[in-house]
Parts: structure tokens; sequence; C-alpha cells
């Protein structure tokens, strides 16, 4: 993609100017801005769609319609969303620190932008591809935490810091489940670029690694701050915690922030565990879209259905369940490598097997083992239903 | 087993996606092609023919149709009914009422002097800007001349526009709620498809005695659920 | 080595998602542990008990619908009792029997309200709550046919009822009483066995009976602990010794029983109405007006009345003095008096249980204020 521009530039500068100093540079500059705005056009108009979509699909959900006013079908809700933020007053408190005030929503949003140069939209369409693109996704996530901390900080408010507080544990306990829940799929395809994977995969990788997609769904929606986990804005709780005291495009833009994030999280992971562009009949660009889409699907029907977490069991849930989780994806998976190495022509088949024998009764078993730890049972038999002529429990064993 | 209850609601809110929608959109609906045509009673050929603006509307998806909610014959609405020529201004519902809000300033009108001196009414005000709509007016009124309105939409920009005088009482339309009022029920009658203007159609309920009540209930069909 | 840290004190304000009202709390946390909760009330406060002494006895029944206003009817019901007991009228039988099916449905509609909100500040983003709407809205209009308004319904008056049900709300109770429960069910099936919902309420904020009686506290949250007390059986009032049906009692104490009891008293009420709808002969439905005169002047003397409210206890002393207004009416509101035990359930709990031990209460500010 990136020598297809070049050469059209190039033929286009020669129609011009013959020959200047520097040509290389300011070709290779030009076509730079040419696919990075066209990236950033394509992911805000994804995520305006987005913010349309989850507002009627959650509204069907619970059997009413969503915004349906506002153009055919409600379709320009968003953009009239942002043209009111746009308007309002902005305003900054008085004991606020006004630097870091100012550039918080920008921590935000920057990285989540970053994320989408380096995944493939189709065999040959993708910004830039670099050998060690997964551990840049990865690192590139983790910047987002700092924002929340510098939104809550600069604000000076009790309030904001103690949501921001939550979820900067809640981020950075997350991280490592999803970082070495990679790891079986970087020893399968011996390569850390995203290129590589998608290449690789003649069948996705949620059939054959289960456990890993599990662990890396549920901490990606942590990371993007989504119902089970959705405890920073809690809205019943701290009404919207660290977005406290912003007004105007700056919440705006944190708005925009946690839409774009999840979009992104949905990218990533139908890149790396549902085999990205890679489908039979259209081009690739419509197959990552589908598969985009039936994530965040899923994502949003998560959201009308279950209620969230507590702190506590958010981290216990980090360490004690997903934790192990990983470690034990890792060691099966790295068994099953060097048995069946690349010679073997279903190899995948085997690989895959192996997993789902030895890999995945470990879900069962630690998810039951995190269910008893933290509360006592209610049995049977306090449930019932007696009229009045038995005398209750507490006067049976005093007398 | 673990995690059956989680995937136990994800079907109940599935299942709720395919149901039909339960809120009504008021006071005007976003239709399609279907729905305009269905609520003018045409197909859409004819309605193409007959307001092609409207019909191109409806396919861009803009276009809205009135809605109308149920409300039911008891509703205790704005828009008090009130019959002058039947009103003695006794002021029973002046004195009933829990807020004070009716005024009624008489004076000596003159008139049938041998049963004693009828009054002329000066003012006969009603401030709906305080009324909770409770009914104990209409409840105390000897002579049925005083009934609840079916309407709830009134809002006003002023304070003063919101209390209803002796000319608007006399002049604006008459739609009587049946709440109080059982001789609107034995008519079957319906508040927003008919308006009653005179007296003599609304009537006066007689209040009969325990023992006619009891000796009516008797005649009458027994209620078998 | 410890590492010193100071507690901070919030300040949850009066005007908050999600307390039930205008009701203000000032905690103390240690990190995440609460130590201390102050609640502050009275900003609902309109002095309804001295207005009462203004108005007649007929014009008071306006001002219990505005208590607490999720289950009017039920106010309406305790203060006419307490009026008939003060005047010695004797009630007609089909007044009494339609003001049972009154109370029970909306003493369902109230359950409603406490459950979706309850669900809804644990964080399941309204689609629980919109369930519980769609089957309360379906109950409101039932109200409005019978009386002609939705919540705030003055439809009881000494003696009986105001005014004898249409045709069309008996069409319509026939069709409620066979739909309600697959809508009971539906709620359930979303929610009781739902491993969010065990983790967070089952264990929390546990009462035992021996604080709950000593509180004074009554109503589920009574039942809850394990003491078998509802005022329908125990001292019963109408014709509820008439009627079959079970009051549900649990023994652990904690939110999720709470929660759990008003979800099945909700179908002993659909119980109970149904057996109202057999019970019912034709009748007058109100005294004559010979007997039972608008204007009604009570013999001197005080009473007290007590029923069982969808909070509580719920008990109305009235003391007259011969003329047409009472001379003082005070009430004994379930849900001032269930605030009470708020400290001692929080203290030692995290900030998550905060609002749901808070919404498993059940607490309407209206009758806290008055």
């Amino acid at each position: 993609m990136f020598e297809f521009i070049y050469n059209i530039l190039d033929f286009l500068f020669d129609l011009v100017i013959k020959d200047i100093m520097f040509e290389t540079y300011i070709l290779t500059g030009l076509t730079g801005i040419i696919i990075g705005f066209a990236v950033i056009n394509g992911v805000l108009g994804g995520v305006l769609a987005l913010i349309w979509g989850e507002r009627r699909l959650l509204g069907r959900f619970q059997q009413r319609t969503g915004p349906n006013r506002w153009g055919p079908q409600g379709i320009l809700t968003s953009t009239a969303d942002a043209v009111k933020v746009m308007f309002k007053e902005d305003i900054v408190p008085e004991e606020a620190d006004k630097y870091i005030f100012n550039v918080a929503p920008l921590l935000l949003v920057i990285p989540v932008f970053i994320i989408f140069s380096v995944i493939p939209f189709g065999i040959s369409l993708y910004a830039v591809d670099i050998n060690v693109s997964a551990l840049f996704i990865l690192a590139i996530t983790s910047i987002s935490g700092l924002s929340i901390i510098c939104a809550a900080w600069a604000s000076a408010n009790r309030i904001a810091i103690f949501s921001a507080l939550r979820s900067v544990a809640m981020l950075i306990s997350y991280e490592i489940p999803v970082g070495l829940s990679l790891v079986g799929i970087l020893l399968i395809c011996e390569s850390m670029s995203v290129m590589d994977i998608v290449i690789y995969q003649k069948i996705p990788f949620i059939l054959i690694q289960p456990v890993a997609a599990i662990v890396f769904f549920l901490g990606s929606l942590a990371e993007i701050n989504r119902t089970p986990f959705d405890l920073t804005e809690a809205e019943s709780e701290l009404a919207a915690g660290y977005q406290n005291d912003y007004s105007g495009m700056k919440w705006g833009l944190f708005y925009l922030g946690e839409f774009a994030a999840a979009i992104a999280a949905a990218t990533v992971f139908s890149t790396l565990f549902l085999g990205g562009p890679n489908g039979p009949f259209l081009p690739g660009i419509f197959w990552l879209t589908i598969k985009v889409v039936a994530v965040l699907f899923f994502i949003i029907w998560i959201r009308a259905s279950w209620p969230r977490f507590r702190i506590d069991q958010v981290l216990n849930l980090a360490w004690k369940g997903l934790f192990e989780l990983t470690l034990v994806n890792i060691i099966v998976t790295s068994i099953a490598v060097i048995i069946w190495t690349d010679a073997d022509s279903n190899r995948l088949i085997y690989i895959g097997l192996a997993n789902w024998i030895f890999a995945f009764p470990f879900v069962i078993l630690i998810f039951k083992m995190l269910k008893t730890s933290n509360y006592q049972d209610t049995n049977k038999e306090s449930m019932s239903y007696p009229i009045g002529s038995d005398t209750p429990k507490f006067m049976k064993e005093k007398s | 087993m673990i995690g059956f209850g989680l995937i136990k609601g994800l079907s109940v809110t599935f299942r709720n996606l395919f149901s039909p929608v339960f809120t009504v959109q008021y006071p005007d609906k976003r239709v399609g092609v279907f729905g305009l045509a269905k609520s003018r009673n045409l197909s859409i050929l004819q309605l193409f023919k007959e307001d092609s603006k409207q019909f191109l509307y409806a396919v861009l998806g803009l276009a809205t149709v009135k809605v109308k909610n149920e409300q039911f014959p008891r509703f205790r609405g704005n828009e008090f009914v009130w019959y002058d020529d039947r009103c003695t201004a006794c002021a029973s519902c002046a004195k009933y009422c829990p807020l004070g809000i009716i005024e009624i300033v008489t004076h000596a009108s003159g008139e049938n002097l041998q049963a004693g001196e009828n009054y002329a009414i000066d003012k006969f005000d009603i401030g709906t800007g305080r009324c909770m709509f409770c009914g104990l007016c209409v409840e105390a009124c000897p002579y049925d001349a005083l009934h609840m309105g079916t309407d709830f939409e009134r809002g006003n920009y002023h304070r003063s526009n919101l209390v209803l005088d002796k000319e608007t009482l006399i002049s604006q339309v008459k739609n009587p709620s049946s709440w109080f009022r059982p001789q609107f029920e034995e008519k079957e009658y319906n508040p927003w498809d008919s308006e009653i203007s005179d007296y003599k159609e609304a009537g006066r309920h007689e209040k009969l005695s325990n023992e006619k009540i009891k000796q009516n209930w008797v005649n009458k069909r027994k209620f078998n659920g | 080595m410890s590492i010193k840290s100071e507690p901070i004190t919030i300040n949850l304000g009066p005007q908050h998602p999600s307390t039930h009202g205008v009701f203000r709390m000032r905690v103390t946390f240690d990190g995440e542990t609460i130590i201390d909760v102050e609640p502050i009330f009275g900003y609902l406060h309109r002095g309804s008990e001295k207005l009462a002494e203004e108005r007649t006895y007929t014009q008071v029944v306006t001002l219990t619908d505005r208590m607490d206003y999720v289950s009017s009817m039920l106010n309406n019901q305790g203060y006419i009792l307490a009026v008939e007991k003060l005047s010695n009228i004797k009630p007609e039988t089909r007044g009494v029997w339609l003001r049972m099916i009154a109370s029970e449905l909306q003493r369902i509609a109230s359950h409603l309200v406490a459950v979706g909100f309850l669900i809804q500040d644990l964080g399941a983003w309204g689609t629980p709550l919109t369930y519980a709407m769609r089957e309360r809205e379906k109950i409101l209009q039932m109200f409005e046919m019978l009386c002609g308004a939705r919540i705030t319904n003055s439809y009881m008056r000494p003696g009986g009822v105001f005014m004898d049900a249409p045709q069309q709300f008996w069409d319509n109770l026939s069709s409620f009483i066979d739909e309600f429960p697959a809508a009971v069910d539906e709620l359930e099936r979303l929610l009781t066995s739902n491993e969010i919902i065990f983790s967070r309420t089952k264990g929390v904020a546990v009462l035992t009976p021996e604080q709950a009686i000593n509180a004074s506290i009554t109503g589920p949250i009574l039942r809850s602990t394990g003491v078998p007390w509802d005022l329908r059986k125990n001292d019963p009032y109408d014709y509820y010794d008439k009627v079959d049906f079970e009051i549900p009692v649990h023994n652990a104490g904690d939110n999720y029983s709470r929660y759990l009891l008003r979800v099945q008293e909700m179908r002993e009420s659909l119980k109970i109405v149904k057996q109202c709808v057999d019970f019912i002969e034709p009748g007058p439905v109100r005294p004559h007006h010979d007997d039972v005169p608008f204007l009604l002047r009570p013999p001197k003397g005080d009473c007290y009345v007590a029923i069982e409210g969808s909070k509580g206890e719920l008990g109305f002393y009235l003391v007259s003095d011969g003329s047409i207004s009472p001379y003082r009416w005070h009430v004994r509101s379930s849900s001032l008096i269930n605030l009470t035990l708020l400290r001692e359930m929080l203290i030692g709990t995290l900030f998550g249980d905060l609002f749901v031990t808070f919404g498993g209460i059940d607490i309407n500010m209206g009758e806290v204020d008055r």
C-alpha cells in the first residue's frame, strides 16, 4: 500500500516539478500523511457508527426503540451529540493543575489511533509492518492508564481520585494476563509480527487456543472499562468518576476515546484470534468488518445483561484466576509445539486438540474455586416458608 | 454448574431482542412507507399519487404520524366542565377543596324571590396552577354542575393564564370524564369521541337510599369472574 | 511495618443518582472500607402532620397518598382503618374486598420498583429495570381505569371504597393474573442465579434477629433474618383471615435474601388477588351518606391502627376532639425506623456495598420525611 501511493505521488510530482532536493523525503512524508488521514478518518467514522449502534441495540434489548429522530433511523444522532459537545462551555476548576488537566484527554485518545497502524485490513492493505507488532500493541495500550490518573489528580476532586485509583489498580493487574495469553500464539507462529500471525491462521486461533481466547477477551474488557468491569465510571455510585470535572470538547475526547478503545480491542481480538481479513469470496476488508461487528455485538450484549463486579472481586479474578490460566496455557502449548514441529502438515489440529483436552478443564476448575472464596453461601434450608407455627431458629437455640 | 446463571441471563435478553417494542412514541411516531400508507388507509400506489412529498419523506425515513395515547373514561384531567345554567353558587366545591383554589363571588340577583333569592355569579375562578386533581370538588357538587375534564397538556408561559375564569369555563369544549358520575357509565359514553355541551344530556345522578341500591344489585346480573 | 494512612470523608449529597429521593450521607473511608456513616435526611419534609389539623377527615386522604408515593393505596388503607376504628363505622363488604385487591396490586407495584432499582444500582444498565417497569405500567393502567389517577389515587373513603370498578377493570385484571407469573419467571431467570449477583449480595450486611427486634425493624428486612412476623397473619385486619396465603421467611439476613424475599412476596400477593376476585359479591361499595356523612365528626378519643405496608409496619395514630378535623395525626413510618440500622449494617463493608445495602432496605424518602 505504501509503495502504491508513493508511486502515484511520484508520477504526479514528476508532471509538475522535475527535480528538487529531498524529493524522497517529501514524497515519503506526503504518503504518510495520506495514509494516516485515511486510517484516522476510518476509525472516527467507525466510532460514530458504534455510538449509534450501541444505543439502538441497548434499546432493543430493553424492549424500547433507541434514538430514531435525527436523520433516517437516527443515524445523525452522533453528529448532533458532537456538535452539542463542541458548543458547551469549557470549565477549568480553580484549584486544578492546568497543564496536566488539558493534556489528559489527549493521552487517552492518541494511543488508541496508533494501534490501527499495524493492523492489516487486507493482504497488502496495512500502514506499517513491524516485526514486533504484537508487543508494540501491548505496550501502546498501557499508556491509557496514565491518562486516567492524570485526569483525576489534576481535577483536585476526592471522588475522582477514588475512582481513578480503582481503575489504575485494575488496569495494571490485567495487563499481565493479557500479555501472557499471547505467548501461546507466538510459540506456534514463531514470529511476533501481526502479518505473520494472520497469514498463519488457516484455522482461526480461537479454536486452537480456547483458554487464551477467554483470558484475552476478559482482559480486554477490563482494559477498556466495560461491563462487567466498569467500576471507574459506575454511574450509580460515583456519577462519572474521573471525568467529573471535564466539560465541552475535552469530555468529548474522553467519550470518543472510550468508544475508539472498544473498537480497537475488538479489532485486535479479531485479528489475533479470529483470522482477521481471511475469508473465501469477499475482499479482506469486508471480512474484518464482519468479525469486528460480531465481537462488538457480543460486548454490547454482555453490557445489557450483567451487573458489575466490586473492585476486590475484579483483582481476585485477575491474580488468582486468569494469571494461573495463562500459565497452564503456556505449559500445554510449549509441550505441544515441541512434539509436533513445523514439519507436520496437520500441526494446528493436533495442538488444538491437546489444548482442548488438557487446558480447558482448568477453566472450569479455577472458576469453581473462585466462586467459594469470598462469601458464605445461603443454604437450601434457609429458604423455607414457615407460616408462623414454627418457633424461630434463634429462640430454639436459646432455650 | 458454574457460569450457567450468567448464560441464562444472556439468553433472556437475547429472546427479548426479537419481541415487539413496549414503549409508545408520543406525540408523533416515526414511520416508513408502509406505516404511512396504513395510517391513511391507502395503498402505496395511491399514496404516491396523492401526496408524493410525504411519500418521499417516508422513503427517506423522515415521516411522522400523530399518536394518541390510551386513556380511560375516569381519568381526572384538566379542562373542568361547568354548566352555568345548573350551578347555584352554593360554593360546596370551594369549601371542599383541600387547597382552596376555587374562588366564587356572587351578588343577589333579584330573581325567584318566592323561593329565596337566586345568586348571580360575578366570578367563578378555578386556579389550576395549584390544583392536584383530586376530584373532591366534583364529589361535593350536589347538582352535578361541575365535572372533571380529560386533558393533561396545558403548558403555559404565564401563571395568570392557568386560571380558568368564568368566560373560559362557559365557552370551552366540554368533555366531562365519568369520575364520580355513574350516569355516564351507564350510557357507555367515551369522553374523547363526543362532547356534551348541554346539561340536559349530562343529567344528574340521583342518590338512592341503601335498600334501593341493594335491590338494584340483586336485580342486575351477578358478576361472574 | 505498617503504612500510615488517613481516613477521608466524602459527602454523598442530596442530589445523587442512587439515593431513592433526596438523602444525604457523610461517609468516612479508610481505603475502601467504611468506618462511619452519618445519614442526614429531612430534605423532603412537607409538614403533612401539621397540615392535617386544618383539613377534614376526607381531605386528609389526599395527604396520605403523597407520603409514600410508590404505595399510595396502602397508605390510604391504613388511614381509613384508623378513621373507621375511631368512629365505629362498619364497612361495606364489597368495599373491603375492593380495598384488598387494590392494596395487594399496589404491593406488587411497590416491590417491582424496589427490585428494579436495586438491580439498577448493582450495575445492570437498565435491562431488569425496564422489564419491571413494563409490568408496573400494566398495574398503573388498571388503577387509572379504577379511580382516574395512576399514582396519587385517593380511592378509599371511610366505610369502603369511593366508586365501584367498571367492567373493563375486571377483564384487564383477569388477563393480568394470567400473564404476570410468566413475567416474574423471566425476571427471576435473568437475575436469581446470576453469579455476579451472588458474589455481590450474598453474605453482605448481615443482620441478626436480635439486632432487628431490638431496633424495631419490621417488614421484609425482619422476615429475612428469620422472624416470622407479618401483620396480615399475626394481627389480621380487613378480610385477610379469610384468604389463604403464605409468608416467605429466610434465615440468612443478607442482601440476597432480602431481594429474593420481595420476589416471592409478589407471587403471594397475586394469589391473594385471585382469591379476592373469586370471593367478591355484588353490593354497595360505600355506606349511604345518611349513615356516614361527608363531614365526619368522630367522638372524642384516640386510636392507633397498624397495617403491613410494603416496607414494614405502617401505623396511624389519630386523636379526635369531636370536630371535623383531627386534633393530632401522627404516622409511624416504616422507612424511618428501618433507616436507623443503616450505620450498623454498613460499618466494615466496602464502598461497593453501600448502595446495594441501601437499595436492599428499600427506603422511600416521602415516607421518611413526610
